[in-house]
């Protein structure tokens, strides 16, 4: 007998069971709760309207349910011939209008609370490119970029996928707990969107203008989001990765950051060679240029140029580093000056110089690229 | 050959000034769309059966949801309605033909033309539109395939088609009512077309002027939506939702006109607060055009003006509500019969009511945080869209081909697609609210693993439904063909109205003498 209520019930414990769950797993039904004293905010307005369509839901289909089933003709249901009521056409007018301003009130402090981005305790500018993020905390000299880890292979099927699917980046942005973080969003070329569920913080990311929201937790972990404006091919290939960290770890994190950055300046006027240009610029070329250029820099024909044998690519070595400098104004092809670092755009016009054919032999280091830099 | 139609096929056809003959090339045309627009979306859904990209490569699949969009809207929905009210009005309003016949003509004619030049992208270098049906600049613009070009003017030759059919539309129901034909005695469907005209003047231009800024900014150097030359971008976004909010009336207010006539007619009894429905339409249709940033929730608008949009957003509810109590009542004490032009009505009652709930959540502005741009949204306008729409029109043509060719569908066979396509709908929509809820963006052609479960579900409802269809067109092909004949006028026992006096099938010029109204 009880086996049996186990099983009829079973469909309603479901659906029970996954509301009040804040998870995003499998077989999820509802929005995560979150993190932050506005998502929570977020979440309890969308409860309370869920609620409110529900009751009208049951009583206005109740009602029709019930007419369906009471008037039908096969039943020997005789036409009444009235059409219409004046009492009751406005009393359906003004019952749903008071409804709605009762509604007016949480969904006006709800969103009072995501507007509230004054005083922040710290400041970082997100900037969307096509197909990542950038994110530079404003007064601590630390910038990076954060881009998709899941490999081509996985996507295409070629090997098997991994538990983090698509939600995994290369440097994910980190805060602390326990501090208002005020996020200023802009876009470096199409419009893009910032958004972490879990922090109900989604903001377009627009070029030339800045965006801004905040969020404040005191729950360490990883919160996975997305972008979630339209920006071209690779729009489901820039997640968004934070980690909330305990203050003290996030202040070790931040210094760990700045000294990696200063043997990393270090490294600059070293002389690089052949085997080591082609190691790194390989690896840059896969994440930064194989999205557009293709794996074999054979490039999308009317979209993407190949490199192969390209004018650019078998020409000037000062042209080559130009383009990378300085994008092509009017296309897709983005300025990396601030993106890659100076090994790192060696590095990578080594490995087109030198690969699928292309047959440069000259070589081109951290230190030239600093000049050309310096010297624009 | 001065009283019926040429027997030559291109004379026929290709020249006709009669409303029949171009009502039936518009439902055609547009069933034809619906098909195609139907095609895209497969693709779209067979990719997203599974996460990992396994038939299609990411640049085409945003080509597809584009063209999806584009399709479906512009091509299938508009021109089915503007089909109807060829067909209807005249007989519905005691008229020959519609006021302005040879223009009729042309803005069928163009439409075509403005397709095949769109979808032909899809085969030129660099591909189709990829910029999705909203085509926000700059990714429209300085990011956008050459074959942008083509779409503008594709865009242009759609909307002029438009204004022309509601400038017909407009100067037919203003000149050609039979005597005593009141405009509050005009059948709903008549005033929900009259309405929905007045917004289509008033908003095709808007869209032309947001494409031609597009093409000033690609081809002659000027910087409406870019930054960098003192533009904005989202000034692209309130040019193109000043359009694009009165435009998803534009699709369903007729879809309301549909309804608010089958309804009185299946429970036998009249319409309840006609006066109040027309009033509601207009108000809805003032509604449309002061509410359209509700769409931009997330571009960072000052507060005042989140609050604004916000709060007139949610008076939407008002009138839209007074609509949908108003058909319930119709209901209440008539003798209901359920043919399958009343199944597909109801199901647009449950359905669209649906996605009006969902419509006054979104319209939460705190709330669009999390739904903005996700599946949810995805969700709520294929309720409106497909379940309001989509189904409106398809209980259109049940209801009104039998009069339209003097032959009767085969209820059975109706009665399975009304089921199958019912289910299959909620199958396929259903779990993309979930899916939008846990997190999934649209427009994505890959997701990560805690998605894949309801998109299989969605998935496997979207190949049923896309299935349904083909059994409609069978059904159709079949009534016209080899359906049971149809003699009495009023083809409905509750049938009520000037288009069931004619005789079945209704001659080739519907009133050569004016019927008077009492």
């Amino acid at each position: 007998m009880s086996h049996l209520i186990k099983i009829i019930a079973a469909p309603y414990t479901f659906f029970v069971a996954s509301f009040a769950s804040a998870e995003s797993g499998f077989w999820s039904l509802n929005m995560p709760r979150g993190v932050t004293e506005v998502s929570n905010a977020v979440y309890d307005v969308h409860m309370l309207m869920m609620y409110i369509c529900i009751a009208i839901g049951v009583v206005v289909f109740g009602f029709m349910f019930y007419v369906m089933f009471a008037h039908r003709k096969s039943r020997g249901a005789k036409a009444a011939n009235f059409h219409e009521n004046f009492t009751v056409e406005v009393i359906w007018t003004i019952v749903p209008a008071i409804i709605l301003l009762g509604m007016a009130f949480p969904a006006t402090t709800s969103l009072l609370k995501v507007y509230d981005t004054d005083n922040p305790d710290i400041d970082i500018k997100v900037t969307g490119y096509q197909w990542k993020w950038q994110y530079e905390y404003l007064g601590e000299d630390i910038k990076f970029m954060s881009e998709l880890r899941t490999s081509q292979d996985e996507q295409y099927g070629r090997v098997p996928k991994g538990e983090h699917y698509l939600r995994e980046v290369t440097q994910p942005l980190v805060i602390p707990t326990n501090k208002k973080v005020r996020f200023l969003i802009t876009g470096n070329d199409v419009i893009h969107s910032w958004w972490v569920p879990d922090f109900a913080v989604k903001k377009d990311a627009i070029p030339g203008l800045f965006t801004s929201a905040w969020a404040k937790t005191d729950q360490p972990g990883v919160y996975v989001g997305a972008c979630t404006e339209l920006c071209g091919k690779d729009h489901s290939r820039m997640p968004v990765v934070v980690e909330v960290k305990e203050e003290a770890d996030y202040y070790e994190w931040l210094a760990g950051k700045k000294a990696e950055a200063a043997l990393y300046a270090s490294t600059i006027g070293k002389d690089w060679s052949n085997d080591e240009l082609m190691q790194k610029g390989k690896e840059v070329y896969g994440i930064s240029c194989a999205g557009c250029h293709q794996a074999q820099g054979e490039g999308i024909a009317g979209i993407f140029p190949s490199l192969v044998g390209s004018s650019i690519v078998t020409g000037p070595i000062e042209d080559h580093i130009g383009i990378l400098i300085n994008g092509v104004a009017g296309s897709a092809m983005q300025s990396f000056a601030d993106q890659l670092s100076e090994v790192d755009i060696a590095a990578v016009i080594h490995y087109k110089r030198n690969s699928w054919g292309n047959d440069m032999n000259d070589i081109v280091q951290p230190l030239d690229i600093l000049n050309y830099k310096q010297s624009r | 050959m001065a009283h019926g139609p040429s027997e030559n096929f291109f004379t026929r056809w290709f020249f006709s000034t009669n409303h029949k003959d171009i009502g039936t090339l518009y439902l055609w045309f547009s069933f034809a769309m619906f098909l195609l627009g139907g095609a895209f979306a497969m693709i779209i859904r067979a990719e997203l059966f599974q996460p990992g990209m396994q038939l299609i490569k990411p640049e085409f699949f945003n080509q597809m949801t584009t063209m999806h969009g584009l399709v479906m809207v512009f091509g299938a929905i508009m021109p089915a309605f503007v089909g109807l009210a060829n067909w209807l009005i005249p007989m519905m309003i005691g008229a020959p033909d519609m006021a302005l016949p040879r223009m009729n003509n042309l803005s069928f004619w163009i439409l075509p033309f403005a397709f095949a030049i769109l979808v032909s992208t899809l085969f030129m270098e660099g591909g189709g539109p990829n910029f999705g049906w909203t085509f926000y600049a700059p990714l429209s613009t300085t990011y956008a395939p050459d074959t942008v070009n083509y779409f503008i003017f594709g865009v242009h030759l759609m909307g002029a088609s438009s204004i022309m059919g509601s400038i017909n539309i407009i100067a037919t129901v203003m000149n050609m009512r039979a005597p005593g034909m009141t405009y509050m005695k005009m059948p709903l469907f008549v005033w929900t077309w009259l309405i929905t005209a007045f917004l289509l003047v008033a908003v095709m231009p808007v869209l032309a002027g947001a494409v031609t800024m597009m093409l000033m900014d690609i081809n002659f150097g000027t910087s409406f939506f870019d930054a960098a030359g003192g533009g904005d971008p989202v000034l692209f976004q309130h040019v193109f939702w000043f359009f694009g909010h009165p435009e998803v009336y534009i699709i369903i207010l007729p879809a309301f006109g549909v309804v608010s006539q089958i309804i009185p007619t299946f429970s036998r009894k009249p319409l309840f607060g006609y006066s109040s429905m027309v009033y509601a339409t207009a108000a809805i249709a003032f509604l449309s055009f002061i509410v359209w940033a509700h769409h931009m929730f997330t571009v960072g608008m000052p507060i005042a003006g989140e609050l604004y949009f916000m709060y007139a957003t949610m008076l939407i509810a008002v009138p839209t509500g007074v609509k949908v109590f108003n058909w319930i009542t119709t209901m209440y004490k008539g003798s209901i019969t359920y043919e399958t032009p009343m199944l597909f009505c109801i199901a647009f009652v449950i359905l669209f009511t649906f996605g009006g709930f969902t419509g006054m959540m979104l319209s939460i502005a705190a709330a669009d945080t999390q739904y903005h741009d996700t599946y949810f949204v995805v969700a709520h306008f294929h309720y409106v869209m497909v379940a309001g729409a989509v189904f409106s029109g398809t209980a259109a043509i049940y209801y009104w081909l039998p009069k339209w060719c003097g032959r009767m569908y085969d209820e059975t066979m109706g009665k399975v697609q009304f089921w199958l396509a019912f289910i299959a709908f909620n199958i396929t929509f259903m779990p993309q609210h979930f899916l939008g809820l846990a997190g999934m963006p649209r427009r994505y052609s890959d997701y990560g693993l805690q998605f894949a479960d309801w998109n299989m579900v969605s998935s496997i409802g979207a190949f049923m439904y896309g299935g349904a269809q083909l059994l409609f067109l069978f059904n159709v092909i079949r009534t016209i063909g080899w359906g049971k004949p149809v003699e009495d006028p009023k083809v409905w026992e509750g049938a009520d109205g000037l288009e069931w006096t004619l005789p079945t099938p209704p001659p080739f010029h519907t009133f050569s003498t004016p019927p008077v109204v009492k």
